[in-house]
């Protein structure tokens, strides 16, 4: 599947969807850097795929240094919409997208935006709803 | 590859009763209060503060050689309280609980390096008690990544619900939620199924 790099305003929010292609090449501490760099433009991205757990925890573990250094920065909301796996348990969802990760093949889409404009993001198996604030 | 060598040949060498077990999740969902609660009932002593205000605990808390006695059986571990984790500080969520400004800014900022230290220190627990609010939805995006992470670092893990005495709370959203993991549905503050906790945290101690 190819995405084009794409950006979109409904009512004045910035969406920015990012095709895997375009992060697949990038280190752990670049891609959380241009998510990071996106997000702080008050973007809202859509990431094509998903980030590997430990880059998930990296993410959050540098937006609390930027929220400690950039004033008006308060944090981001995040979410995982996955494909229906079935019955598949969260430890094999985790396993498989690990592998997929490595493998470089991405059903999953990513939701990251910065908490000033993504108030919530709730989630449970079957629906996703994105509150912009 | 490194933390896995470390993990490898620190469990070479480690004693079974010298455990060291965390104390992670969301803010505010019971973490420092089932330390105490496990503290208080085998030592007499606390491990730290509790407040209705997110983000009381700010800094890795410790508790050394916490000999728990159950049913004939022996374990001594080191409770590793950690602040909660969150994707977002909002030092104005904390004016409404009374604070000042000047005293709201400074608990974000602690927070914020509250949550950086819980992080670095997630390579270095033996096995880990994730504690999630029975009442709150538990897919949030803290709980997955949290529970992920420890899958990735092969960390034994404990799912504990606390707050089922809340009329909302749910046990079995948490079970559907994280169906491979053991899932015990406490109230610290009532002391319901404390019995039952114990019983898992000798099965968790089993696997480490």
């Amino acid at each position: 599947m190819t995405m084009k790099h794409k950006e979109a305003k409904i009512k004045g929010v910035n969406l920015h969807i990012i095709p895997f292609s375009e992060i697949r090449e990038l280190s752990i501490s670049d891609r959380i850097k241009k998510i990071l760099h996106l997000v702080l433009g008050n973007k809202v991205l859509i990431i094509q795929g998903r980030l590997r757990p430990e880059e998930e925890i990296r993410l959050i573990e540098d937006t609390m240094a930027m929220v400690d250094h950039v004033k008006t920065f308060k944090g981001i909301e995040l979410a995982v919409i996955e494909p229906d796996l079935g019955d598949e348990t969260f430890m094999m969802k985790v396993r498989k997208g690990i592998a997929k990760t490595l493998v470089g093949h991405h059903n999953a889409l990513t939701i990251i935006g910065p908490a000033s404009i993504v108030k919530e993001i709730k989630k449970d198996p079957k629906k996703l709803e994105v509150l912009l604030g | 590859m490194i933390a896995f060598l470390k993990r490898f040949f620190s469990g070479w060498f480690k004693r079974r009763d010298n455990l060291k077990i965390g104390f992670y999740g969301p803010p505010n969902a019971g973490k420092t209060s089932l330390a105490n609660l496990i503290s208080q009932d085998w030592t007499g002593e606390s491990v730290g503060i509790v407040s209705e205000v997110p983000h009381e605990t700010r800094q890795i808390q410790f508790k050394e050689k916490v000999e728990v006695e159950h049913k004939g059986k022996k374990l001594v571990f080191k409770i590793v309280d950690t602040p909660g984790i969150a994707t977002k500080i909002d030092y104005e969520d904390f004016l409404r609980f009374g604070l000042k400004r000047g005293e709201a800014k400074r608990r974000a900022k602690e927070a914020t390096q509250g949550i950086i230290e819980s992080i670095k220190w997630l390579d270095d627990m033996d096995a880990v008690i994730v504690v999630m609010d029975a009442s709150e939805n538990p897919y949030s995006q803290v709980n997955l990544t949290i529970v992920g992470n420890l899958v990735a670092r092969k960390i034994p893990v404990l799912l504990v619900a606390n707050k089922i005495d809340l009329k909302n709370a749910s046990v079995k959203k948490i079970e559907s939620a994280f169906p491979d993991y053991d899932v015990v549905g406490i109230s610290v503050k009532k002391r319901i199924n404390i019995d039952e906790l114990y019983e898992a945290l000798f099965r968790l101690a089993k696997k480490v």
